[in-house]
């Protein structure tokens, strides 16, 4: 029974990295950096809620959740593509302008500063238990979407095309392929993917709290790296940050390790990943250039 | 030169017609009414010095941008201002001049992006890689197929290329410098298999620096100065230097005199190698236990195909990249643990050889490029003395001929061969001993590289003593006193120029004959 509650617990906690490492590894396969799965996982969540308030369907929440997503992400790809914008620099400026327009709506919506109230959502009413686990749809499409991207990234045409452009778009470009939609294609789908994981986390816990996202766009960013930009890899490494999170929660009340190193973990693995310790981890030779 | 600007007897249809075209970048005019007649079937040479415009030219009937003005016909239709899509729809392929391949995909991924075999909206790996064996069985062009491209030597990634423009269908095909970076048989392949695409009916345009091999594989020549065309010649009616004066517009010297200083004094050497050992960014051994000695006066030419450990020994020389083993020694003295600038004060000095990334700061002054890894010899107090430095600008700028004359113009904004002779200038002005020079006439027009070589020639006279390091092997032939062949990071062979020709150079260079001599 502890071993099925810890796996229960991972998934819980992995499916919003699942959904922002998808987006992120196909954005980043293209040559543009992720930095943005942040703000577009909290205006997923944001979304969500609104969505759900207003129609008391968890389901129209999750339509408005991911509208927002491809709007932030409509942002980042014009920026960062049509203006060739530094996408570090617009990240940065998306991520903080999200934290300000949540906070902004919320007050206006929800006259609150802190938390919206209950809406409609996915599974148990926020408790943790089989039945919430099994009937919330999201959890289904989490666990299947690492697989489906990478399937898009290695055995179709446009992934094929995706990682030509993120390695040299300028040979896919002497070829004829549309760079740059190609490009867009893949940042807004990253968009709606990593806002999915924002959905999941809104209708999960039924209600929209200030900056809720707390970093996990950033661990899904860090998992991508480590996961050396492929994307079962990518999943692999939310699984394992997710596992280290749930061992924190239940040894919690051990008071063996304070908490703050376990919430180190991703980031300590993504240096060494990073540092070569864990194979050679090579970016996209194009991520973060659009110049050419 | 035979009548500049006649059209060539018009026995078969023209494949194309580019007429008054006119191209800007900024304030640059690329091409300024240029004008190409290029008949169907035939290998054409577009020749002309760096920056006369070719390469725009080329890239305009490729759709790679739009003239802002004249025409392009292929075929006799009007296609003006088309795009890459269409261009490659229409048959026209360009092989570019730094390759086009993503080196992260296979062959047959590379060959097949953009139009991919496609089987229930997924890509088809098993039929693009049977497609592109029974190209290459066709094309008699033989890569494999399912390889990545980053694992393929040189000369395979440009038969990639071929393959590009073949898959696609294309009947015309332009190559921008394709034997810049080939071993001598390898130019040798790419002939046969340009003169067999050829026989198959194909058109081919090729824009080389080499005019060997314009009098070699051409029936027509095109010549560019300035963004214009200023000749159209028959191969069979002209000489190399008929070109190169075109080219240039007067008398060149092509440097294929070979005027070696005799028996030299065998005193100390000015600069000795022993058992040098660098590792490399992939190779471990990319310099594998090499030794050599260079008299004062003398030329030490090193030919050899790219790649082959030339890279790291001279880093490892101008101190960039350290030793694992071995030592290194200047006028006697030892310098293998020797900073970069202690080795320049001590009288070493290098041409880079790649000048944009270690040359020169392309955003600097010509007056402060002048005087990179020397500036602490121009300094009043802490400052700079900014009068020495101008004086020194000056100086050079007069004394080398550089192009623009003001001193205070950014690098990047010269030609390739006056930022060339910028580095020249800063390297051979200093006090030294013995000098690196690496690829020191690379994609320079041949005004410069008569300049760059009689320069050479007059440090060996004052005594100096020089490593040229070239991928051109006519240039090792026609300067060095002795020549060594690198492969695989070793010394193969060291022969004296009179013992050496193309043809015994060759098999050393590919690695077919190895001896250990010195």
């Amino acid at each position: 029974m502890g071993a099925l509650l810890f796996f229960a617990q991972t998934v819980r906690i992995a499916i919003p990295y699942l959904f922002a490492a998808a987006g992120g590894a196909l954005a980043e396969r293209a040559g543009v950096v992720s930095l943005t799965l942040e703000g577009f996982m909290l205006g997923g969540a944001f979304g969500a809620v609104l969505g759900s308030y207003y129609t008391h369907s968890a389901w129209i929440g999750l339509v408005v959740g991911v509208a927002w997503g491809l709007g932030l992400a409509a942002v980042h790809a014009v920026s960062a593509i049509r203006f060739k914008a530094d996408q570090i620099v617009v990240g940065v400026a998306i991520n903080l302008f999200t934290v300000g327009i949540t906070r902004f709506f919320l007050q206006l919506a929800f006259g609150s500063s802190s938390n919206s109230p209950r809406v409609a959502g996915f599974g148990g009413d926020g408790v943790a238990g089989a039945a919430g686990f099994l009937t919330n749809p999201l959890i289904w499409m989490g666990v299947l979407v690492m697989p489906v991207v990478w399937w898009i990234v290695q055995k179709t045409t446009f992934g094929l095309r995706v990682r030509a452009v993120g390695e040299h778009p300028m040979a896919a470009a002497s070829v004829g392929v549309p760079v740059n939609r190609v490009r867009y294609v893949a940042v807004l789908a990253s968009g709606a993917l990593a806002a999915l994981g924002g959905v999941y986390l809104a209708l999960d816990q039924h209600q929209f709290t200030d900056s809720m996202t707390a970093g996990r766009g950033f661990i899904a960013l860090a998992a991508v790296i480590f996961g050396r930009w492929d994307p079962l890899r990518a999943g692999l490494a939310c699984l394992l940050f997710a596992a280290a999170e749930t061992l924190q929660i239940q040894l919690q009340a051990a008071q063996l390790i304070p908490s703050q190193f376990v919430a180190m973990i991703p980031y300590v693995l993504t240096i060494i990943a990073v540092a070569g310790v864990v194979g050679r981890s090579r970016a996209p030779a194009a991520l973060g250039r659009t110049e050419d | 030169m035979s009548a500049p600007l006649s059209a060539p007897n018009d026995t078969k249809a023209l494949a194309v017609r580019m007429t008054g075209i006119d191209k800007r970048f900024g304030p640059v005019r690329a091409n300024r009414g240029a004008s190409l007649e290029v008949r169907q079937g035939e290998i054409h040479a577009l020749v002309g010095e760096n920056g006369a415009g070719k390469s725009t030219l080329m890239k305009m009937l490729a759709g790679m941008f739009a003239p802002d003005g004249g025409t392009i016909e292929v075929g006799g239709r009007d296609v003006t201002g088309w795009s890459t899509a269409q261009a490659i729809g229409t048959g026209v392929g360009m092989v570019h001049q730094h390759f086009m391949l993503v080196p992260t995909l296979t062959v047959a991924e590379n060959v097949v992006l953009g139009r991919e075999p496609v089987s229930v909206a997924t890509f088809d790996a098993a039929r693009a890689i049977r497609e592109v064996e029974s190209l290459c069985e066709q094309s008699g062009l033989q890569v494999p197929a399912d390889r990545l491209v980053a694992d393929l030597s040189v000369g395979e990634a440009q038969r990639v290329e071929i393959l590009k423009t073949l898959y696609r269908g294309a009947r015309i095909l332009l190559l921008d410098e394709p034997t810049a970076v080939l071993s001598p048989p390898e130019v040798t392949e790419l002939w046969n298999v340009l003169r067999r695409v050829r026989d198959g009916g194909a058109t081919i345009i090729l824009i080389t620096h080499k005019l060997d091999e314009v009098m070699n594989v051409t029936e027509n020549i095109t010549v560019m100065r300035q963004g214009e065309t200023v000749a159209r010649m028959a191969t069979r009616d002209t000489s190399p230097e008929g070109i190169a004066k075109a080219m240039v517009g007067r008398d060149v010297d092509l440097g294929v005199k070979v005027a070696h200083g005799g028996a030299r004094a065998m005193g100390a050497p000015a600069l000795h190698v022993k058992n040098l050992v660098v590792r490399g960014a992939r190779v471990e051994r990319a310099v594998n236990d090499v030794s050599f000695a260079i008299q004062p006066g003398e030329i030490l030419g090193i030919a050899g195909v790219e790649g082959n450990g030339q890279t790291e020994l001279l880093e490892a020389l101008a101190g960039l990249r350290p030793a694992v083993s071995g030592a290194m020694s200047l006028g006697g003295r030892d310098i293998t643990a020797l900073s970069v600038r202690d080795r320049g004060d001590a009288g070493l000095s290098h041409i880079p050889e790649d000048r944009h990334r270690r040359g020169l700061i392309l955003d600097y002054t010509i007056a402060d490029n002048l005087i990179l890894g020397q500036q602490h010899r121009f300094t009043s107090g802490a400052a700079m003395d900014g009068a020495a430095v101008m004086a020194h600008a000056q100086s050079k700028i007069a004394e080398y001929d550089i192009r623009p004359t003001d001193p205070l113009l950014a690098a990047r904004t010269l030609s390739g061969g006056n930022q060339q002779k910028i580095v020249i200038a800063r390297e051979m002005s200093r006090p030294f001993v013995a000098l690196l020079a690496a690829q020191p006439t690379r994609g320079v027009d041949v005004g410069a590289i008569e300049f760059i070589h009689g320069e050479l020639r007059k440090a060996r006279e004052a005594g100096k003593a020089i490593l040229l390091v070239s991928a051109e092997l006519r240039e090792v032939l026609s300067l060095s006193d002795r020549i060594a062949v690198m492969y695989g990071g070793k010394i193969v062979t060291v022969l004296n120029r009179a013992d050496a020709s193309e043809e015994i150079l060759g098999p050393f260079m590919t690695g077919a004959r190895r001896e250990v001599t010195a």
